[in-house]
């Protein structure tokens, strides 16, 4: 998958990860795993920049004797979902003009 | 390994880095780590999960600006002393020059090479714009009957079309590679400037 894409995507599946209820690192990725491949490494850097594009906050929790960081949708994270729902149904349709062909059989 | 010689080992691999961005990335892998362990992973398939520390080190190190990391080298760890203000202020016109110089240097060095990539890209541009050029004299020669002229502009303008195409590819290659070895080189720096302080 093009690189560029595949960032994009990430963003938005961390994103959803966090949508109902805040959530923790290991559990986004195993959320996300069946449907994108993403590392640890990955992970870290895309929250980061969630974080700073004021998509996510993030707070501390005690948990089993130790901390552990929940990450908390903010109300730009939920507009670039919707943004992002909207975008794809505009790709869903090219994909379906695609895939059948263009518009030789119209 | 356990989770503590793979914290230790990250560790030592990031020492260039600033202070602050390694405490949080530390944190985040042994997060990731004891949860794995809750789960009921063993500690040492916890760590395997993770990744080689080789291959997260030059992950973090892609990830982060080089300025960044300039930045952090140019911080002072401690309080200057007298002396060393004075030698700093007397040396002014010595190490600032040098450091001009090398800044210069690297950075016509970088010039150097862009410029070949753009002048490839001129000359297929030139030859393109030859092959156009061809044509108008060659539809000048027909149309007045110098039929020998005529066909040798359209064959040389042919030939300049031809030879466009051919080295559009190689310009193309050309411009890709040079764009993974300058993303290398920069890795490069990145990773001196990190281990520098290892040792």
């Amino acid at each position: 998958m093009d690189k560029q894409l595949k960032r994009g995507l990430l963003d938005v599946c961390v994103l959803a990860a966090i949508k109902d209820e805040d959530s923790y690192g290991y559990k986004i990725i195993k959320d996300v795993k069946p449907y994108i491949e993403m590392s640890e490494s990955t992970l870290y850097t895309i929250l980061k920049r969630l974080e700073i594009s004021k998509m996510l906050t993030v707070w501390t929790a005690e948990h089993g004797g130790r901390l552990r960081k929940y990450y908390h949708i903010t109300k730009l994270g939920l507009k670039r979902i919707e943004e992002f729902k909207m975008e794809w149904r505009e790709v869903m349709s090219i994909y379906q003009f695609v895939s059948k062909g263009g518009g030789k059989y119209e | 390994m356990n989770k503590q010689e793979f914290i230790a080992q990250l560790e030592r691999n990031l020492v260039g880095l600033p202070k602050k961005e390694v405490q949080d990335r530390l944190g985040f892998y042994a997060e990731m780590i004891d949860d794995r362990i809750e789960e009921g992973r063993l500690e040492e398939d916890a760590v395997r999960d993770i990744g080689a520390v080789d291959e997260i080190v030059t992950q973090i190190i892609a990830d982060i600006p080089l300025i960044k990391i300039m930045q952090d080298k140019m911080k002072r760890k401690r309080r200057m002393k007298a002396w060393e203000i004075v030698l700093l202020t007397l040396g002014f016109p010595i190490w600032f020059s040098l450091l001009a110089a090398v800044f210069a240097v690297g950075l016509s060095v970088y010039v150097a090479i862009w410029s070949v990539v753009v002048s490839l890209w001129a000359v297929d541009l030139a030859v393109a714009v030859g092959a156009l050029a061809g044509l108008i004299p060659t539809i000048y020669y027909m149309s007045v009957g110098n039929w020998a002229g005529g066909v040798f502009l359209l064959g040389a303008a042919l030939a300049c079309a031809g030879l466009t195409i051919f080295l559009f590819y190689g310009c193309k290659i050309t411009t890709k590679w040079i764009g993974i070895l300058t993303k290398k080189a920069a890795l490069g720096i990145k990773r001196k400037l990190v281990k520098k302080e290892n040792v």
